[in-house]
């Protein structure tokens, strides 16, 4: 009895031995990634150019890049808290401005890296006609926007359907993402037949309808980009914000369809 | 807030009623398996205790949604997906919460053994009625249990919500949605609100249960 105990007990230890060694491996390696890395908020919308920019940014300079994605509100509230991100690449120049104005944000360092497009997007080929007329007449059960308290696109999403007089009529049909990500994932899945979605999001889909919303029925989605309090003596960080503003960043942006400054 | 309240209510409700419904059969099914697949079937209703909500709620999007089994059946009803759905968030929520309930019944019913099962057989009471009559009401304190456990875990959903849910108020959006969109949006007033109701409540239910366990005991005894 007492024998099988201390077989036991040798056993246990030397599985927690071994664990905590396979638990001490990654770990190890995320700190020394840490070390030479840049931690980036991204609005969601930007996911797919920022991926990309990350990359080409990376194999120039040798920096390396950890991108986060969400929604700006989202990664405002957290910045609040003290999360670790050097720089922010939100949707919206209300959030930044204020980042600086509370001391977060390097004064001077805002932006703008991108003005984004609000487009009604279907899965369902010739479910969107080139008017957006499906919204007030058209069949459908859900449209997916992303929540319009924290997410700028989901703001621009509102103030379009007001600006259409058919946002009370579509209340109920509504479904919100937390993110534009999760909008358009309910949207691209076929879960919600309609939604407005970041064109940037859509732009390399081949499939489905869209219709790209007019400039004048909601306000401009103006993003900026700001350095963090955390990365103003980072010269990676630094670098990755003067990179957006070269001809290559700028070529890249407005190839997911974003106007830039000229 | 309040319709959140009113909504998550609703939905522990109607869940824990479905699975009283369905997990106190499986439990007593599976606390008289004596082979190898009553294993496996145990294991399987508890996943949801280890998987992260997630991982359910990824294959509740297949599931439910308009490329799904079950959109034949749901075609029938002229539904296109089950998400951004009260029914939607019952199906989540009874996978969900399915081991709180049965675990404890099933522990309750292996706990009785079969000896009262067996005599109140031989005295030639019909299967049903031995179930009804005897099982069910010796294996009280496990099924009281269960029911608190899953009414509790129900209310405090969050992952499985936020994936399927699509946040729709009054329908789908339910609390612990309410308090990460009032954290997000850096309104920790109602969030802060929300939040103690919901450790006092959680707090509450977890104490009653274990006086009651603590009670059971010593009435056995």
């Amino acid at each position: 009895m007492l024998t099988s105990k201390s077989a036991a007990r040798r056993r246990f230890t030397a599985w927690l031995g071994a664990f905590a060694l396979a638990a001490m491996l990654p770990m190890s390696a995320l700190n020394a990634a840490r070390a030479a890395s840049v931690p980036v908020a991204v609005a969601a919308n930007f996911t797919a150019p920022a991926k990309e920019l990350a990359a080409n940014f990376q194999l120039a300079t040798g920096n390396t890049l950890v991108l986060s994605f969400g929604a700006s509100g989202a990664f405002f509230t957290q910045i609040g808290q003290g999360a670790p991100f050097e720089i922010f690449l939100s949707a919206d120049s209300v959030r930044p401005k204020k980042l600086v104005e509370s001391g977060l944000g390097v004064q001077g360092s805002e932006f703008t890296y991108a003005t984004g497009k609000l487009v009604l997007w279907s899965a369902t080929p010739g479910l969107v006609d080139n008017q957006g007329k499906v919204l007030s007449d058209g069949k459908f059960a859900h449209l997916a926007i992303a929540a319009p308290k924290s997410a700028p696109y989901g703001e621009a999403a509102i103030e379009t359907m007001k600006a259409l007089n058919v946002y009370d009529q579509l209340q109920n049909r509504i479904v919100v993402g937390e993110s534009i990500n999760q909008a358009y994932q309910f949207t691209a899945s076929g879960s919600a037949e309609l939604g407005f979605v970041a064109y940037s999001q859509v732009i390399r889909e081949k499939k489905g309808s869209e219709w790209l919303v007019p400039q004048n029925l909601y306000k401009p989605i103006t993003q900026d980009a700001v350095l963090l309090k955390t990365g103003e003596n980072d010269p990676a960080a630094q670098a990755f914000l003067a990179y957006l503003k070269t001809p290559a960043a700028l070529k890249i942006i407005r190839s997911y369809g974003y106007v830039t400054a000229p | 807030m309040w319709p959140a309240v009113a909504l998550s209510l609703e939905l522990a409700t109607v869940t824990t009623c479905v699975l009283l419904l369905l997990g106190v059969p499986l439990a007593w099914a599976l606390a008289r398996a004596n082979s190898w697949w009553g294993e496996a079937v145990s294991a399987l209703v508890a996943l949801p205790i280890v998987l992260p909500p997630t991982v359910i709620g990824f294959y509740l999007l297949i599931l439910l949604g308009p490329h799904g089994p079950l959109a034949p059946i749901l075609a029938h009803f002229g539904l296109r997906t089950l998400a951004f759905s009260f029914p939607g968030l019952v199906i989540g929520s009874v996978v969900y919460s399915l081991p709180f309930m049965v675990q404890p019944v099933r522990n309750a019913f292996r706990e009785l053994g079969p000896a009262p099962w067996e005599a109140a057989l031989t005295l030639r009471a019909r299967p049903l009625d031995a179930f009804f009559a005897v099982a069910l009401p010796l294996a009280q304190g496990g099924i009281i249990t269960g029911t608190i456990l899953a009414f509790a875990h129900t209310l405090g959903e969050f992952g499985v919500v936020l994936m399927i849910g699509g946040d729709i108020p009054g329908r789908t959006e339910v609390l612990s949605i309410v308090i990460f969109n009032d954290v997000d949006t850096m309104q920790w007033g109602q969030a802060g609100v929300l939040a103690a109701g919901m450790a006092l409540f959680s707090f509450a239910v977890v104490l009653v249960t274990f006086l009651a366990e603590k009670r059971m005991a010593r009435l056995r005894a």
